[in-house]
């Protein structure tokens, strides 16, 4: 086995040098050699780790219990927290742009334009996806009782996914990208992660098929569903011709208004299956671990789940609404996107209720306070996304800041909060520590980045709302009354605002940050001795 | 009566019938546009980008002027005075991939063609504020700078005609060619170009007729943005979904 992945390595290299000689373009060639270059230290990586362990891991400890891969967990809390931040800080620098656009330095690398996507693939696909894959790693091994499938294979997903990641990073920055939001790297970067998600879709799957338990736990459904929707939803929406095998240019296979709703069907369900159906996987196995109780209502994790993959897929259109886009398919996405609401909230309610009998530790343990929050920010998010959809609503806040803001009390408020819980979650378990290293900065944390989420959100609202009845104001002769600059001007102290929102959200993870590594490291703050929430799988993991 | 633990204990079964749930939606919203034929209106004037056009294209692309324009007008009063007659979906039926946008940070750019001329373009890339000083916009002053680079300027026709744009043989044999006469008044294949592109406008636009700038590239393609269709001879009431 270790000699076929070996032999993808030498195919590796060959191709990376290929590409790299071939190239018809800069990019290309820098792209070809840094393939191989990632190729040739996998190589390296295999022939060490051949002579370092050559029986292979064990599959149980002396005791009998299941010996867990916690490396690959490790790694991924690491990649995770590393990527987070550079996803915040490249946010804050863009929001800074938008108040100061001095601060583009009017060179091609650092634009507004190639930057955006560089924010929002790091925080979505680098932060996002490595929460999500170390995350269902965890939960998969856990819920089944059994070592994660393969040996090798959830490295080549980890170390492959990093490399997809700085592909389509660099490749930004040189001002590579498809132009469709969210799917911006090109057909060769695509070919590449799929190649990385068959494997993973087989890593998780392999481990269910080895589980000790009779039934498949909710979180993993959840898991799954996203693993293999992102699959279909990536696969479809990326479909072109390059223009050279050895170029990085590509034209799109579909073309306006096909192109516009298939690029919107993938975009509206990346939110759906990435940013939701994941992360309901997180809240499915982490809030009933953390506050030790089961999952409130087994019936309703059913129909939520079934509901919900099933009504999301339909919701893309209302990002299209008034456009050139038939009628009846405006209104479809617009009738399913309200429909939506129920499955949501009725996936909020399971997670918030699964704290019956434990609500006093929202106040004694900051970590459940993140957890929960996080569900609640995804109540109010999904409950401001069916009122966008309505075509009234919509006329007023399409291309405003208003969906920038609901973006972001979704992805701030939910998916950093419930990922934030995730990772103090799993960092002592993981580095088989007592505890963090200290509750009182997990607080601190958390108000912090509130209070930045409140700012950032509340600013949106209102610039995204303001410059929206501006666009459509009439004076009292019938002409419009403000030129579109004008409307640009009003929004400057919004976007200062902004900007300080997301500067006390990326302080808040430096303090986590700083956190993690006390307590992996062993630390305890001597402050808070005897008074830190218990890591409860301590005694286990021993 | 139906147990949902057969699902659940089968990983298989539970993945093909998340494929099964999660394909409906979009197979009964997708798939009718690429076979209805009410999807894209009836115009005359469309024709596929000038090769220099394209290449503004994909430089319009690659510096992601998408994250802030729009290219699409809709049908609300204040759109129709601020940016002229609503987008038809016809309009962008050569477009690999869709540049309609998401948000405005700038104003839509579905009919900016013709609005400014080409010194106002010059001096608005290489500083908006010196045109617009209210404007966030970054400056793009290396456009002007840079030579126009193609790896392969018929290529990139080619791989459009594989798409679906009706790219003829004598466009793709003079691509190359076209792509300068586009930005010289004075050459000989002019008119020839013009049958090939009805409406393209033959000038040097950025200003330096010495080199065959991104920025050539860049202004031809937003002199010509909701230009083509012929709005005279639309007919609203045929073309209703």
């Amino acid at each position: 086995m270790n000699l076929l992945w070996l032999a993808f390595t030498i195919v590796g290299v060959l191709l990376g040098v290929m590409l790299s000689a071939k190239a018809a373009d800069p990019t290309m060639m820098l792209h070809g050699m840094v393939f191989s270059l990632a190729s040739v230290l996998s190589a390296f990586a295999l022939i060490a780790r051949h002579y370092r362990n050559a029986s292979g891991p064990l599959l149980a400890d002396a005791n009998g219990s299941v010996n867990y891969n916690t490396e690959i967990v490790k790694a991924g809390v690491i990649a995770s927290t590393f990527w987070g931040v550079v996803g915040f800080a490249v946010g804050l620098v863009i929001a800074l742009q938008l108040a100061f656009p001095v601060l583009n330095f009017d060179l091609p690398w650092t634009n507004f334009g190639r930057l955006r996507p560089l924010h929002t693939s790091a925080v979505i696909f680098a932060f996002g996806g490595n929460i999500l894959i170390m995350t269902s790693f965890h939960v998969v091994q856990r819920t089944c009782r059994a070592r994660l499938a393969g040996d090798i294979a959830p490295w080549f997903v980890f170390w492959g996914y990093q490399l997809f990641i700085v592909l389509a990073a660099t490749g930004y920055v040189l001002g590579v990208t498809q132009s469709k939001e969210y799917a911006e790297p090109e057909w060769y970067v695509d070919i590449w992660l799929t190649v990385v998600w068959v494997v993973y879709l087989l890593v998780f799957l392999g481990t269910i098929w080895k589980r000790q338990e009779k039934h498949i736990y909710v979180a993993n459904w959840f898991y799954l569903a996203f693993i293999v929707t992102i699959a279909m939803l990536h696969i479809v929406n990326n479909l072109s011709v390059p223009v050279s095998l050895a170029g990085v240019k590509s034209y799109s296979l579909f073309a306006g208004v096909q192109s516009a709703l298939t690029q919107w069907w993938y975009g509206h369900n990346a939110v759906g299956f990435f940013l939701t159906a994941g992360f309901l996987g997180i809240m499915y196995y982490f809030i009933p671990k953390r506050v030790n109780r089961p999952v409130y209502s087994y019936r309703l994790s059913i129909i939520h789940f079934w509901s919900l993959i099933f009504l999301y897929i339909w919701a893309g259109p209302h990002h299209l609404h008034y456009t050139a886009l038939p009628d009846w398919a405006q209104t479809l996405g617009m009738t399913f996107s309200i429909m939506l609401w129920m499955p949501s909230w009725g996936g909020m309610i399971n997670g918030l209720m699964t704290l019956s009998g434990a609500w006093d530790k929202l106040r004694t343990d900051p970590v459940v306070r993140f957890l929960v929050t996080s569900v609640a920010f995804y109540g109010m998010s999904t409950f401001e996304g069916p009122l966008m959809s309505i075509k009234a609503v919509n006329a007023l806040s399409h291309y405003t800041d208003w969906t920038i803001g609901h973006v972001h009390s979704g992805a701030l408020g939910w998916v950093a909060y419930i990922s934030f819980g995730a990772l103090y979650f799993l960092t002592p378990v993981m580095w088989k520590r007592k505890s963090l290293y200290s509750d009182a900065l997990v607080n601190l944390h958390f108000w912090i980045s509130t209070v930045g989420i409140l700012l950032y959100i509340t600013a949106m609202w209102v610039s995204g709302i303001l410059q929206g009845l501006m666009w459509r104001a009439y004076d009292a002769f019938g002409f419009l009354e403000y030129s579109f600059s004008e409307t640009v001007e009003a929004m400057h102290p919004f976007y200062v605002i902004r900007a300080l929102g997301g500067a006390l959200f990326l302080i808040g993870a430096l303090i986590m940050v700083y956190n993690l590594w006390r307590t992996a490291r062993g630390d305890v703050r001597a402050k808070e001795v005897g008074s830190l929430v218990p890591n409860m799988e301590f005694a286990g993991a021993r | 009566m139906f147990s949902h633990k057969k699902i659940e204990k089968n990983s298989i079964l539970m993945l093909v019938l998340v494929l099964i749930v999660v394909s409906i939606g979009g197979l009964i919203e997708i798939a009718p546009l690429f076979y209805l034929e009410s999807t894209i209106e009836k115009v005359k004037g469309m024709r596929p980008y000038s090769p220099l056009e394209l290449a503004g294209r994909d430089i319009y692309i690659r510096e992601g002027c998408y994250n802030c324009h729009s290219q699409m007008v809709r049908p609300l009063r204040d759109e129709a005075e601020r940016y002229g007659h609503y987008s038809l979906a016809a309009e962008s039926m050569y477009d690999h991939p869709f540049q309609w946008g998401s948000k405005r940070t700038g104003p839509d750019l579905a009919r900016v063609g013709g609005r400014y001329s080409d010194e106002w373009h010059v001096t608005h890339m290489n500083n908006p504020r010196d045109v617009v000083p209210e404007s966030v916009m970054p400056g793009y002053p290396f456009l002007g700078k840079t030579p126009l680079q193609i790896p392969h300027v018929a290529g990139n026709l080619e791989t459009n005609r594989i798409v679906g744009v009706p790219y003829t043989d004598e466009m793709i044999a003079n691509a190359e060619r076209d792509l300068a006469t586009q930005v010289n008044p004075d050459a000989d294949d002019v008119d020839a170009f013009l049958e090939r592109y009805p409406k393209a406008q033959v000038r040097d636009f950025d200003g330096n007729p010495a080199m065959l700038s991104e920025l050539d590239a860049l202004i031809a393609y937003l002199q010509m943005m909701g230009t083509l269709v012929d709005f005279t001879s639309y007919d609203v009431d045929a073309n209703k979904r």
